[in-house]
């Protein structure tokens, strides 16, 4: 199931925060670059209908968002830039009650996630306060709530940021293992570089625009550059000014 | 229908659990009324006298009737701090999370109203209990018929916290809504005194006083406290929780 966005141009305070934007995203892992502002984070405001759409369609498989909006949300895992936990609920409170939003038991939510959990190393934390737990873990918690509702499509905004080496490599890790052993359409946008593979679907936003698209092995040879950084900085600064 | 059940009860129970988490919510929802009662209360005790007037049967201390006012300030003030939490959830970003869900808006909205209906009820009743043992006496059943009467009152209030939320942007500016808001509807309502004795000093403020809905709130809890049905004042609120309720659905806003 893919994840379709025309045209889409989106005003913020009478600023152009996004410009005519059009993406496809295919089944598997799907990057999006790009420096902090470019409007990744607007882009996926947009995707999970929390602002309305100005111009342009964005459609989930055969859904279109303004007409299906709800089957949309029933679809879609997110693990949103800001943490969006609550603090003074534990982590098993948390995660039933998202699961409840959905309209799941706590018992079909702790049944959903069991695999989850003991992959993200949170079995043992599950009577923990959020508010107890470090930014990884809580980052871990996010990522496992947003599987709860088995989506088919996963959104992650800068889900990494922040982190210390080993969360960052836990939480990318288990979300490619994701992409590689189901069908999942996974959008993970990211300014980190050293994020991105060879093989990976890549698409670079600079100034509220895709500037380019495609495999990032292919990518490299396109425009001659030798890794992600020179690429990176090659389309985004092209007068070389950092 | 499960579906619908088990997110209102998540609801519930995160608003319950929230606010049994914050102990201090509780104490000085509990000490703002009392303090009224047993302090300004007793003090205006002997200045003001309230003549024979429905629904009560015959003369009464002052401190007897303030306590239908100070019920609905109870509700007053936990209605808007409950809806004017979804700043905060805006603000930390956890109402992102409630938008994700596939239920309806409007039914995620109504649960929210429900939890804050439900938390008034409880401070209303630990109030009664309390004005009960400083000798105010109110009909140990009141509290019974009082219930509907606080849930309307309770989602007027809510729907209103919910419309203000829309237009505050920092948690910091509730100070301004306790100020332009909450006092003002509260000040000028029947809550502290008869109207009558309002209209008899400024014919003005009687009628701000006439048109201020939290008088209905007010009136329709005092009525029912006493086992009384009064139709007026539940029509007024019934009508504020139609009117607010659609507007707080229609203009609420996820993001700022």
């Amino acid at each position: 199931m893919s994840i379709k966005i025309s045209d889409v141009s989106f005003k913020f305070r009478g600023k152009l925060a996004l410009n005519n934007v059009s993406l496809s995203l295919s089944p598997g892992f799907n990057v999006l670059l790009g420096p902090n502002g470019a409007g990744k984070s607007t882009l996926l405001s947009l995707l999970t209908a929390q602002r309305p759409l100005q111009s342009g369609t964005l459609t989930y498989g055969t859904h279109d968002i303004n007409q299906h909006q709800r089957a949309i949300m029933a679809q879609i895992g997110v693990v949103f830039q800001q943490t969006t936990l609550d603090l003074d609920l534990s982590v098993k409170q948390n995660l039933t009650y998202f699961g409840a939003l959905h309209g799941l038991t706590a018992k079909r939510v702790l049944d959903n996630l069991s695999p989850v959990l003991e992959s993200l190393a949170l079995l043992d934390r599950l009577d923990d306060k959020i508010r107890a737990l470090n930014e990884g873990h809580r980052r871990r918690v996010e990522i496992a709530r947003c599987m709860i509702h088995q989506p088919q499509y996963l959104l992650l905004d800068e889900a990494t940021v922040g982190l210390d080496v080993d969360s960052r490599k836990l939480i990318i890790e288990h979300i490619r293992a994701l992409a590689k052993t189901s069908s999942l359409t996974i959008l993970w946008t990211t300014h980190l570089m050293d994020e991105v593979q060879e093989d990976d679907a890549l698409f670079i936003m600079n100034q509220g625009e895709i500037v380019t698209r495609g495999q990032c092995g292919q990518l490299l040879n396109h425009y001659k550059q030798e890794n992600v950084f020179d690429l990176y900085r090659y389309l985004t600064h092209p007068e070389g000014l950092i | 229908m499960t579906a619908y059940w088990t997110c209102f009860w998540a609801i519930l129970s995160r608003e319950i659990l929230r606010f049994f988490h914050q102990r201090s919510r509780l104490l000085s929802a509990l000490v703002r009324p009392l303090l009224w009662l047993v302090v300004f209360a007793a003090g205006f005790r002997s200045a003001l006298g309230v003549s024979i007037m429905p629904p009560y049967e015959s003369y009464i201390l002052y401190q007897e009737y303030i306590v239908p006012g100070l019920c609905a300030m109870i509700v007053l003030f936990n209605s808007m701090q409950t809806s004017l939490s979804m700043v905060y959830d805006r603000e930390m970003g956890s109402m992102k999370i409630l938008l994700m869900s596939p239920i309806p808006k409007s039914f995620l909205l109504f649960s929210k109203l429900v939890a804050a209906a439900c938390l008034s009820l409880l401070q209303v009743v630990i109030f009664l209990i309390l004005a009960n043992i400083v000798d105010v006496e109110i009909p140990w059943w009141g509290f019974l018929y009082a219930i509907p009467s606080v849930f309307l009152s309770a989602f007027f209030l809510g729907a209103l916290g919910l419309i203000l939320s829309n237009f505050i942007k920092q948690l910091e500016n509730f100070a301004g809504v306790m100020n332009f808001v909450i006092f003002p509807m509260f000040f000028m309502s029947s809550a502290l005194y008869p109207l009558w004795k309002i209209q008899e000093s400024s014919l003005l403020l009687y009628w701000i006083c006439q048109y201020n809905p939290f008088s209905y709130c007010v009136e329709m809890i005092r009525f029912s406290l006493y086992g009384q049905f009064n139709l007026n004042a539940s029509l007024v609120v019934i009508g504020c929780v139609l009117i607010t309720g659609i507007i707080a659905v229609v203009t609420f806003t996820p993001k700022k």
